[in-house]
């Protein structure tokens, strides 16, 4: 199994609501607390393990907002696992998600020298590397009926941006949609081999923005009437 | 990269520790200049190993939780950072076990093979301190076979420079301690040089357009989702103005580089040897420091392309 998650860019809205749930629900989960620095203060700062970025792409007229969350990619050749002195950071052989024993971690920072996606973040209050787990105290607790076996991010997107699921069964939803939307990687070139996909924005119908055509005679001359009346 | 006071001290101290106590085994295998007596051989060892357990015990500082520092010698077929604790450690008891042999006068054969030992350790310890760094995929300006070699290099140049005084106060004949020294600083201002002038070139490395997959077009930060700043901007977010690097860069070759090497020819010269030598021995130290924090302040990573940058 290698679970992961698909967003898809053309729908996010970036409203931050995954975010937020993600907050919500780790921070009372298996690796919480989130630790805030200065909630209401005038620095606010805190651990997060999704984060959402608003980028412009392409140049006006021909421009578009993509709103871009990011969080663990589940890299299949995890570098920060590798680097991890401690046994700390590791990554289960039987689903591929990344985790972090919070019992042996030093909070040396190297790990998150090594993810190129800033999927870790340091907890000052613990002193101990914090990252996305997939809700792994979610996606498996058979006590919530299954339809809820999900990450609380996947669970709450308003826009239904976000999928959930088992990359390794080439028949499942993920697979499907990303081979029919072409998802892809990011940086592939850092040879990572992240798990998640993002599925690209669509082309979109252009409006145009050239100026109107001119109108006839009248509307010449009434143009015309109207700069001298003006001056 | 934030460059982080104890990690730099720790890499210089060490480094300079290391390189001090491999060439005092050099010293001592061919007697050079006439050979340190066995009280100055246990006193530079000691001062050797108090640099490299100072450094290391520093090191330990810029941990947010050192109670599971011990922790770290545990994953050695894997992570450097455990590798260079391990062999660190591995080294001690050679090392102790060498000065003992001096001390105790035991058999030249056992001096002999546990000097070598110690010597070829601190040389691998060196150099994975270097890799700790040179592995890292998300940092181009580490991510190069120069980067171990510099630390090696740096390392001893400053354990040249600390024998070059050890010897001149020890009243030995200077000249192979100056050569010494003359020849590996040389060494290590070429190779930082080089190093320079590589990382100068941006190569192939990600951009903005990689990192977001949205290859058709230009993008650019919008907005970073966060009022004020993160863990991310404060460990990667540092950033250094290009002319105010080279003008260190430039202190650090006067400082590091050619006040030792003027140095070492005032040491020749014979008068005021210990000053001179003295000198050589800081500024060799000072340039370290320099071209340390220059090497955390250089370093961008790749993280900073989701947070304005357009390349790395």
């Amino acid at each position: 199994m290698r679970l992961g998650l698909v967003i898809d860019l053309d729908v996010c809205v970036g409203c931050h609501a995954c975010a937020v749930s993600c907050k919500e629900w780790n921070a009372s989960g298996s690796i919480g607390p989130l630790a805030d620095y200065q909630p209401y203060g005038a620095e606010p700062s805190g651990v997060w393990f999704n984060r959402i970025r608003h980028f412009e792409m392409g140049e006006y007229p021909h421009n578009k907002t993509i709103n871009f969350p990011m969080s663990c990619m589940h890299c299949e050749d995890a570098d920060c696992v590798t680097v991890c002195p401690t046994g700390a950071s590791y990554k289960r052989a039987e689903d591929g998600v990344v985790l972090i024993d919070q019992d042996k971690c030093m909070g040396c920072n190297y790990c998150s020298w090594a993810c190129p996606y800033g999927a870790r973040e340091l907890d000052r209050a613990t002193g101990t590397m914090k990252k996305c787990t997939l809700c792994i105290d979610r996606i498996y607790d058979e006590n919530l009926p299954v339809e809820e076996r999900q990450p609380a991010c996947v669970l709450t997107c308003p826009a239904h941006a976000r999928m959930f699921g088992d990359f390794d069964d080439p028949d499942s939803a993920v697979s499907r949609t990303v081979r029919e939307r072409g998802g892809y990687a990011l940086m592939p070139e850092l040879n990572y081999n992240p798990t998640n996909r993002y599925l690209p924005p669509r082309r979109k119908p252009e409006v145009s923005v050239a100026p109107r055509p001119r109108g006839g005679l009248k509307d010449s001359l009434r143009q015309f009437a109207n700069r001298l009346v003006r001056r | 990269m934030h460059p982080v006071l104890s990690v730099i001290f720790f890499t210089v101290a060490s480094g300079a520790g290391f390189g001090l106590f491999s060439l005092l085994f050099v010293a001592d295998f061919f007697a050079l200049g006439g050979g340190f007596s066995r009280a100055h051989l246990l006193v530079g060892g000691a001062i050797a190993l108090a640099l490299i357990v100072l450094g290391l015990l520093s090191s330990t500082l810029h941990l947010a939780n050192p109670k599971n520092a011990w922790r770290a010698f545990s994953r050695f077929r894997t992570s450097w950072l455990s590798r260079e604790g391990v062999f660190a450690v591995a080294f001690m008891p050679l090392a102790l076990a060498y000065l003992a042999c001096i001390a105790f006068d035991a058999p030249l054969w056992l001096r002999h093979a546990s000097g070598f030992l110690s010597a070829a350790l601190a040389w691998i310890t060196v150099f994975s301190t270097g890799m700790i760094y040179a592995c890292l995929k998300t940092i181009r300006q580490w991510n190069t076979p120069l980067v171990p070699a510099n630390y090696l290099a740096l390392g001893y140049a400053s354990g040249s420079l600390l024998l070059l005084l050890g010897a001149v106060r020890a009243g030995l004949d200077a000249t192979p301690y100056v050569a010494l020294a003359g020849l590996i600083v040389a060494i290590a201002a070429v190779l930082k040089a080089i190093y320079y002038f590589w990382i100068r070139s941006p190569g192939l490395t990600p951009t903005v357009n990689t990192a977001t997959g949205l290859t058709r077009a230009g993008v650019r930060l919008f907005d970073s989702g966060h009022t004020h700043g993160t863990f991310l901007t404060e460990e990667f977010g540092y950033q250094l103005a290009r002319r105010r690097a080279s003008v260190i860069k430039v202190l650090l070759f006067v400082v590091g580089f050619a006040l030792p090497a003027v140095m070492l020819a005032a040491v020749l010269r014979g008068s005021g040897a210990e000053a001179a030598a003295a000198v050589a021995a800081c500024a060799g130290l000072a340039g370290a420091v320099m071209e340390r924090w220059l090497f955390f302040a250089e370093a961008r990573h790749v993280v900073n392309l989701y947070h304005g940058a357009q390349r790395c």
